[in-house]
């Protein structure tokens, strides 16, 4: 699969991440050498192959219905960037 | 050197046993050695005052009479591990200033153990490479040189500073964490011993993830018994972590035994790839010998779908690291960079908060997530992902543990392979079958490359059967007898 | 079937409604901090609703139960194996970049919802599927000129998404398919329901086409927080996409965002570009696994719902089915119904209670667990009715007393004499008395006009401030004037 600098556009945007658009052109190159690569897996036959969820072969565990954690207000925001009276402040959000 | 700091965890235990010293001197021995080795790099945050707080408070421990698994034992710490209260990187810019409010459940399991903390080791920014050379905190210098070379060598990755400061004798021991081989290729690059346990035996809890379903910490050490040691003081079943398995910890040392006789040791066909070098092949033999000498029973195997467990995993990591790592967007820790919008903030966040490599991972497994792509790439690779764990569910029930080499090269220069992503992902073509499947492996040094370099092989053991691969290793690692030293060692 | 009339001819729209019902749990889905409503900011927070780095999420167990409970409540098929995926996107009250939901295999399958409607008639509505995910964090923006804030407090919280098929046709449906899944809901105990707390959300996908064609293109206008919302803003959408469509346009497939001020919605276009959720299973869960007996003991442990309880109603009291329908609308209501009917007319029961006793309790702003007058009361007010201590009319005065001063019936009947004159010897004179001081009424009676006869019993009720018993007023009249 090659991957066009218009698609690198569209994938950073959807990662939210900002790639400068003279960037574009090379990463568009590396992208599809990577999946070029990564195409090999086509030549194998997997019909009727499970996909693996998951290495460990027991029941996903469940927790009782407890109030066990939380009420650190001070914690959760210990690290923000920017709070403001014990929220998060973020540019504002036009809906 | 000083000889404190040469010993082994074994070693210093049984001295701390005795009395012939403290924590507290063991501890300062290497605070220094840490010190004199900052040209490595190997330390991304050193805590000397914690570290002689710590090893004050293990002295008293002692006396009273309550010494554990690692008690007094100074250690490195992966920077990937959140530690309360100290800074927790993952080498990348997007977390700095990160104090976390709390302690990784595997880091907790070792101070509750008795270790003491030196520092964050450096490694790859969030574990995503094979030299140590994406951290945004610069390089780390390998301590071995190349014969007559001085040009500075990679420690492998991701875990190269713990590999780095085992190996140069700053630390007795280090964690890792190993996705596809990010443990047990830089141990092999370092000529110490790194294991990487069965998926689910190490909580993930409070370790900055990368590919969840890959994730695993381990130990990095000089010595098998060392990381038989250390191996029972970090594993453990945490209900906070939904793939950790209720299994009980054994004592792993106890399964040092040195006999193998009648073990079945199968031999992967497919692992003779191309490209490997003929030292390596022989290395490869050499070590069949050893194990056949010892008593056990050689067998060739096929793991069919070894080819494509590569381009598996870069399917699989990428695509769950780029979801992983949606949280660093500037809101409630780490780095912000301003934006007038809240898109334009996340954008220019993310596109100066990660390096090269990780903003390349992130693109290609959204990529391959996305709409129209996901059959044909991440759901593929969910399938050959059962290929190849049914290679070895298949293998296992001829053989007991599996030897491979651990890389197909011995390390390479600071700056080569930096411009070629895939010839640096081919770097983990013997470990990342195995991360797949979930398997635990060990890297053993077993020999030298022609120019002097360590060079590693690797045993494959069944899941939740660490210590027949523990009996195993030992005995390779009699055999090989590796006692070569790096050209650099903390002094 | 409910048509709108255009310019250009009829029209028929076609409803599927998403509900987003907050499930009743002490704690979140994954963490284990509190679920409770109306916290300071932030402090219903753990490590890891905040997505701080290694933090992962532990499944709660009663949710689980809870979104089962619910499938079982709906009728609808439980999936023993259900699997967790991410969906990824952006959003500042999303603090993980993903929302924790199920996607290609949900925990219920298909299921029915039977709507009961104003004039009595019923109509099934499919349930297509129901499923678990996380709630997200609030931003508000009100606070601060060029910030939103973020609370995080109900990041986490575990909602069932309930999503029908595209069977309603009409607002009014709409309207009955929201009363009654809330109903069931609370008959299940697994959601409040409290559309007002934002505990029940709806998202509405409509789309219109001339009667007898295929489907036309939808739109999802979402954010509608109560149920009168959900009719206006489906009645607006309706209008608008018949608009565009007679004027020769064509709808465009979008989200919508409906706004209760104004009673209008608008297109959220900018907000989509592109969306791409990127679904994959959550590698740091497994997939959840039930067992068929534990399904089993939750089945039996299930109350009777609605739909049940009415038919027993109509089966077992004889009520009419329009009766029965407001009485098990309401969980409590129906309960106190029960107790009140117990052991008497179960007719006279539901007349009072969907009468006189609804209208005290709309008049003063009571509910059924603060009124004066409990059912146990006002059992004691029927049973002098039935008894014939008092008449139907006198029973209306007493209780109106019995809700002024929380008295039983029978102390105020006796405090007031207001006891039934059931002595036929009493009436008798009284009404000899009356007959013989009014001639020409009786003449009017013997002259063939009946309808003086009720003259006649009003005087003997004036004379008796109401008490006497109207049967045996009537009787000795007849015998009387012959």
């Amino acid at each position: 699969m090659s991957v066009d600098k218009e698609t690198v556009a569209k994938i950073a945007r959807l990662a939210r991440v900002r790639v400068d658009e003279s960037h574009e052109e090379a990463l568009a190159k590396e992208l599809s050498n990577i999946l070029g690569w990564i195409e090999q897996l086509s030549e194998l036959d997997t019909d009727g192959v499970e996909p693996m969820t998951s290495v460990v072969s027991m029941q996903l565990p469940l927790r009782d219905d407890k109030v066990t954690d939380g009420g650190y207000p001070d914690k959760v925001t210990a690290n923000a960037p920017e709070a403001a009276h014990g929220f998060y402040a973020v540019p504002k959000v036009v809906e | 050197m000083s000889a404190l700091t040469d010993l082994t965890i074994a070693e210093a235990r049984d001295l701390l046993a005795k009395g012939e010293t403290s924590s507290k001197e063991l501890t300062e021995a290497h605070i220094g050695a840490m010190e004199a080795a900052r040209s490595l790099n190997a330390f991304i945050t050193e805590t000397p005052e914690k570290a002689l707080q710590m090893a004050e408070a293990s002295d008293k421990r002692r006396k009273a009479g309550e010494a554990g698994v690692l008690e007094g034992l100074p250690i490195g710490m992966k920077d990937l591990f959140c530690t309360e209260g100290v800074l927790t990187t993952a080498a990348s810019h997007i977390l700095d200033g990160f104090h976390p409010p709390y302690e990784s459940t595997v880091s907790e399991n070792m101070w509750n153990a008795g270790a003491v903390l030196l520092g964050k080791t450096n490694l790859d920014e969030f574990a995503m490479g094979s030299s140590n050379m994406t951290s945004h905190y610069g390089g780390v210098e390998s301590p071995w040189r190349r014969s007559g070379d001085n040009r500075p060598l990679v420690p492998g990755g991701s875990s190269g500073g713990s590999a780095a400061a085992v190996a140069a004798r700053c630390a007795l021991g280090a964690t890792g964490t190993d996705t596809g081989g990010s443990i047990r290729q830089p141990a092999a690059f370092c000529g110490i011993v790194g294991l990487k346990p069965t998926y689910g035996r190490c909580s993930r809890w409070g370790i900055v993830a990368f590919a969840s379903s890959l994730d695993q910490a381990g130990p990095m050490t000089r010595t098998v018994r060392d990381s038989a040691i250390m191996l029972r003081a970090m594993a453990g079943y945490d209900p906070k972590d939904s793939t950790s398995v209720n299994v009980p910890v054994p004592d792993y040392e106890k399964a040092l035994t040195g006999n193998i006789k009648g073990m079945k040791v199968g031999i992967p066909k497919e692992y003779r790839v191309e490209g490997m070098s003929e030292e390596i092949d022989q290395l490869w033999l050499k070590g069949i010998k050893w194990l056949e000498e010892a008593g056990a029973e050689v067998v060739e195997i096929s793991l069919p779908h070894t080819r494509y467990a590569l381009p598996t995993y870069y399917i699989i990591a990428p695509a769950e690291a780029s979801s992983n790592l949606a949280r660093y967007d500037g809101v409630r820790y780490g780095l912000r960079e301003e934006g007038k919008t809240l898109d334009a903030m996340y954008e220019a966040t993310r596109g100066r908060g990660f390096g090269a490599e990780v903003q390349r991972r992130i693109l290609i497994g959204t990529y391959v997530l996305s709409a129209g792509y996901y059959d044909a790439y991440y759901n593929k690779a969910r399938k050959v992902r059962s290929l190849i764990a049914g290679d070895f569910a298949k293998a296992y029930e001829k053989v007991d543990v599996i030897l491979t080499p651990t890389a197909p090269s011995a390390a390479f220069s600071m700056g080569e392979k930096m411009d070629d992503p895939i010839a640096m992902y081919l770097l983990d073509v013997f470990t990342v079958p195995a991360s797949l499947a979930g398997l635990p492996g060990i890297s053993i040094p077993a020999g030298l490359s022609t120019d002097g370099l360590p060079l590693g092989l690797q045993l494959l053991g069944k899941a939740f059967d660490e210590e027949t691969l523990i009996r195993a290793a030992g005995v390779l690692e009699e055999a090989a007898g590796f006692k070569a030293t790096p050209a650099f060692l903390a002094v | 079937m409910s048509l709108i009339k255009g310019k250009t001819g009829e029209w028929e729209m076609v409803i599927g409604l998403e509900v987003h019902a907050q499930v009743i749990s002490e704690s979140k889905l994954f963490s284990g901090a509190s679920t409770e409503f109306g916290a300071e900011p932030n402090s219903q927070v753990s490590l890891v609703d905040a997505a701080m780095p290694g933090m992962l999420p532990v499944l709660n167990k009663y949710v689980v139960e809870q979104a089962v409970r619910t499938g079982l409540g709906l009728k609808a098929k439980i999936n023993l194996t259900s699997v967790f995926e991410r969906k990824n996107y952006f959003y500042a009250d999303l603090p993980q970049g993903y929302q924790i939901s199920q996607y290609l295999h949900p925990i219920v399958g298909e299921g029915t919802i039977i709507l009961d409607l104003e004039n009595g008639d019923t109509r099934e509505v499919g349930i297509e599927r129901l499923h678990l995910e996380q709630d997200a964090g609030k931003s508000i923006h009100d606070q601060h000129p060029t910030q939103s804030y973020i609370d995080l407090n109900r990041s986490g919280v575990a909602l069932m998404e309930i999503v029908s098929k595209p069977d309603m046709r009409s607002a009014e449906e709409a309207g009955a398919y929201l009363r009654k899944l809330r109903t069931i809901l609370r008959y299940l105990g697994t959601c409040d329901g409290n559309m007002d707390e934002g505990s029940m959300r709806a998202d509405v996908n409509l789309s219109v086409r001339r009667p007898g064609e295929p489907l036309g293109t939808r739109t999802e206008t979402k954010n509608v927080n109560s149920i009168r919302f959900v009719q206006q803003a489906i009645e607006a959408e309706a209008k608008r996409q018949i608009a565009v469509l007679e004027e020769g346009g064509t709808i465009v497939q979008e989200t919508r965002l409906f706004d209760g001020m104004t009673g209008k919605s608008r297109s959220m276009r900018s907000k989509e570009e592109a969306h791409d959720y990127r679904y994959f299973p959550d590698p740091d869960l497994l997939p959840l696994e039930l067992d068929t007996a534990w399904v089993e003991t939750i089945k039996v442990s299930l109350p009777e719902l609605p739909d049940e309880k009415k038919a027993r109603f109509v089966k077992d009291f004889g009520l009419p089915i329009y009766d029965a329908g407001v009485l098990v609308a309401d969980r409590d209501t129906a309960a106190f119904f029960e107790t009140v009917a117990k052991g008497r007319d179960p007719k006279l029961a539901a007349n009072w209670l969907i009468g006189d006793y609804f209208a005290a309790l709309n008049r003063s702003g009571a509910d059924l667990h603060t009124a004066p007058v409990d059912a146990k009361k006002l059992g004691g007010l029927l049973d002098l009715i039935a008894d014939g201590t008092i008449s139907g009319r006198i029973a209306k005065e007493v209780f109106e007393e019995m809700w002024e001063s929380g008295q039983e019936a029978g102390a105020i009947v006796e405090a007031k004499g207001l006891k039934q004159i059931s002595d036929s010897s009493a009436i008798e004179g009284l009404v000899d008395e009356i007959i013989a001081g009014n001639p020409g009424q009786v003449e009017q009676f013997k002259g063939g006009n009946e309808k003086i006869l009720g003259w006649f019993v009003g005087q003997v009720m004036k004379a008796t401030q109401g008490k006497a018993n109207p049967g045996l007023v009537n009787e000795v009249l007849r015998k009387k004037l012959g």
